[in-house]
């Protein structure tokens, strides 16, 4: 009898926590509390108290930075902080200070514009500055540096002086030079631009990087489009006296063949004559030197 | 039956003993780990599921063998004395130096049984991950997944355990098992602060403070030396002669603890 009984107890208990815990979660759940926190924000103590696993906490510290960066970016929070982005990533670059995606993607994540980062080139530099200290012949980190003064600052002359520095280091690919050039003459110009990342999307070595500069890439592909879009818009609306209402005007009047969508897939937006990305489009935002210079 | 031969019966004898007691057991939880972990990993790290898998292979080999060694090291002698078959083990023709040197020998292999194991799991399924990655990418790794390169942190995990577990039996031939584990524990943790009380002149005015850390400092086994697991991840150039005279410098301070164990051991009255 009860070689039967403690099995049926044991699965009438396993299911009533089954079912209570179902129960509970229509229930609703408690208000947030504080969000994330960073208890231990000093890299040296942390460094002290990890005895022999550095890097396996590096590692449990970048997890986290990944997290809070694509949580945020993709949470649908108005109030999006990436306030422990550079705290996480200093941690970790501290506990590992080999650690190369996390000085590359950390920049590239502390860089990005807001709503889709929290737009800190100042950071950015800091975090890749500190890692050319560690590894000061690693050439991928100064050409990091160079295109957060690109980028973000649009700032050709710092940028290419980077570049510069970046192809005298041992194991720099031979294109560097001709970059720093390119960068220093036509810095700002949308060719220079898709150069660049058609370099990085050569010599990626991290599926990572490979799909942003696909990204990028589409990006600029998005603006040469978007500007082909506003000659026909502009054409129309010379002939009309007005803009098209929408797509479908323009299609019907044979100006373009059907619905057009952003190299994403996404249709462009037309509104009161104006072309635009969607909202919706992950090709947001767009890089801010290409679009001010066509 | 000469000493060696009594040695190697009791070492078999502790490692059937630990076998039994299911030791082998967390062999299957690190496998459960690494398994779980590479194919998690993959969607949270940002492409760095190698590196974290790497990392967390080699701080769990490291970490099992630790609990290992402490846990059973302490017990060694301790449960003998505990059972009270100490008393026939010793009407029995062995001496004193072969039982405690038998007891050390037979955990040192229940260690390497579970170090290759969990070794051997480690690699398959870093070469497993392998094999989702891109060619152009592997191609510009500086080490495969795979790299044997890495055995080297292993073989000093592996000594650097070997004293873990001296220190171990050390404790347990005059101490309870409870202060046992708090002093090997203890001493395993200051081991790795080793440079700061090396530096210890640096925050203290005293100087006899500053002497006495720097006596510290050469005394107490240094644990952080054999902790190359970062250098193997980046595939960064370990000198050959790092790793001989730290190996050598573990070999010496096991026998050290093993010569102190033998002579405590041996003036121990179990009348």
């Amino acid at each position: 009898m009860r070689r039967v009984l403690t099995p049926v107890l044991l699965v009438l208990l396993l299911a009533s926590a089954v079912g209570l815990q179902a129960m509970r979660e229509r229930g609703g759940e408690l208000p947030a509390g504080h969000g994330e926190v960073l208890y231990v924000r000093s890299p040296e103590a942390l460094r002290r108290m990890s005895l022999s696993y550095h890097s396996l906490l590096a590692d449990v510290y970048w997890i986290r930075a990944v997290q809070v960066y694509g949580g945020t970016k993709l949470g649908r929070m108005p109030d999006r902080s990436y306030g422990l982005l550079y705290p996480l990533l200093d941690l970790t670059t501290s506990l590992d200070p080999y650690f190369d995606v996390a000085y590359q993607f950390g920049a590239l994540f502390l860089a990005e514009l807001p709503p889709g980062g929290p737009g800190r080139p100042d950071q950015a530099i800091a975090l890749l500055q500190k890692g050319v200290r560690a590894q000061p012949d690693d050439w991928h980190l100064y050409q990091a540096i160079g295109f957060v003064h690109y980028w973000s600052y649009q700032d050709y002359a710092v940028a290419a002086d980077w570049f510069k520095r970046a192809s005298r280091l041992p194991g720099a690919p031979t294109w560097m030079e001709p970059l720093a050039a390119v960068t220093l003459a036509e810095g700002g110009n949308r060719t220079a631009s898709r150069l660049m990342w058609q370099q990085i999307l050569r010599t990626a070595t991290d599926d990572w990087f490979r799909t942003e500069a696909e990204r990028r890439l589409k990006q600029l592909d998005a603006m040469d489009q978007m500007d082909t879009l506003r000659r026909v818009v502009a054409t129309f609306q010379a002939r009309q006296g007005r803009p098209p209402a929408d797509w479908a005007e323009l299609v019907r009047a044979g100006y373009i063949r059907g619905t057009v969508a952003d190299p994403a897939g996404v249709p462009y937006r037309l509104e009161r004559g104006v072309v635009s990305l969607d909202p919706d489009s992950r090709l947001l935002p767009l890089p801010k030197e290409a679009e001010a210079r066509p | 039956m000469s000493a060696p031969r009594t040695i190697a019966t009791v070492a078999v004898s502790v490692f059937r003993e630990s076998v039994r007691d299911k030791v082998l057991y967390n062999l299957v939880a690190f496998a459960v780990l690494l398994m779980a972990a590479s194919y998690l990993l993959g969607q949270l790290t940002a492409g760095q599921d190698i590196k974290i898998i790497k990392d967390l292979g080699l701080a769990a080999i490291a970490t099992f063998g630790l609990m290992i060694a402490v846990f059973i090291g302490i017990g060694l002698v301790w449960k003998e004395v505990e059972r009270r078959s100490i008393y026939s083990l010793l009407t029995k023709p062995l001496s004193r130096a072969e039982f405690i040197l038998g007891k050390y020998c037979g955990l040192g292999l229940t260690l390497v049984v579970n170090v290759v194991v969990m070794v051997v799991a480690w690699y398959a399924v870093l070469a497993y991950m392998a094999t989702s990655v891109s060619p152009e990418v592997r191609a510009s790794w500086a080490a495969p997944a795979a790299d044997p390169a890495m055995l080297r942190a292993v073989g000093l995990i592996l000594v650097e355990l070997m004293l873990v577990t001296a220190l171990a039996l050390f404790f347990s031939t005059f101490s309870s098992p409870f202060l046992s584990a708090g002093l090997t524990l203890g001493l395993w943790v200051i081991g790795h602060f080793n440079a700061d009380l090396k530096n210890f002149e640096a925050v203290v005015d005293s100087r006899a403070a500053a002497w006495l850390a720097q006596g510290l400092y050469y005394v107490l086994p240094n644990f952080s030396a054999f902790d190359i697991k970062q250098q193997v991840v980046y595939a960064q150039p370990v000198p050959a002669g790092y790793l001989a005279s730290t190996a050598l410098y573990g070999a010496v301070y096991i026998a050290l603890l093993l010569v102190a164990s033998v002579a405590v051991f041996s003036r121990r009255d179990f009348k």
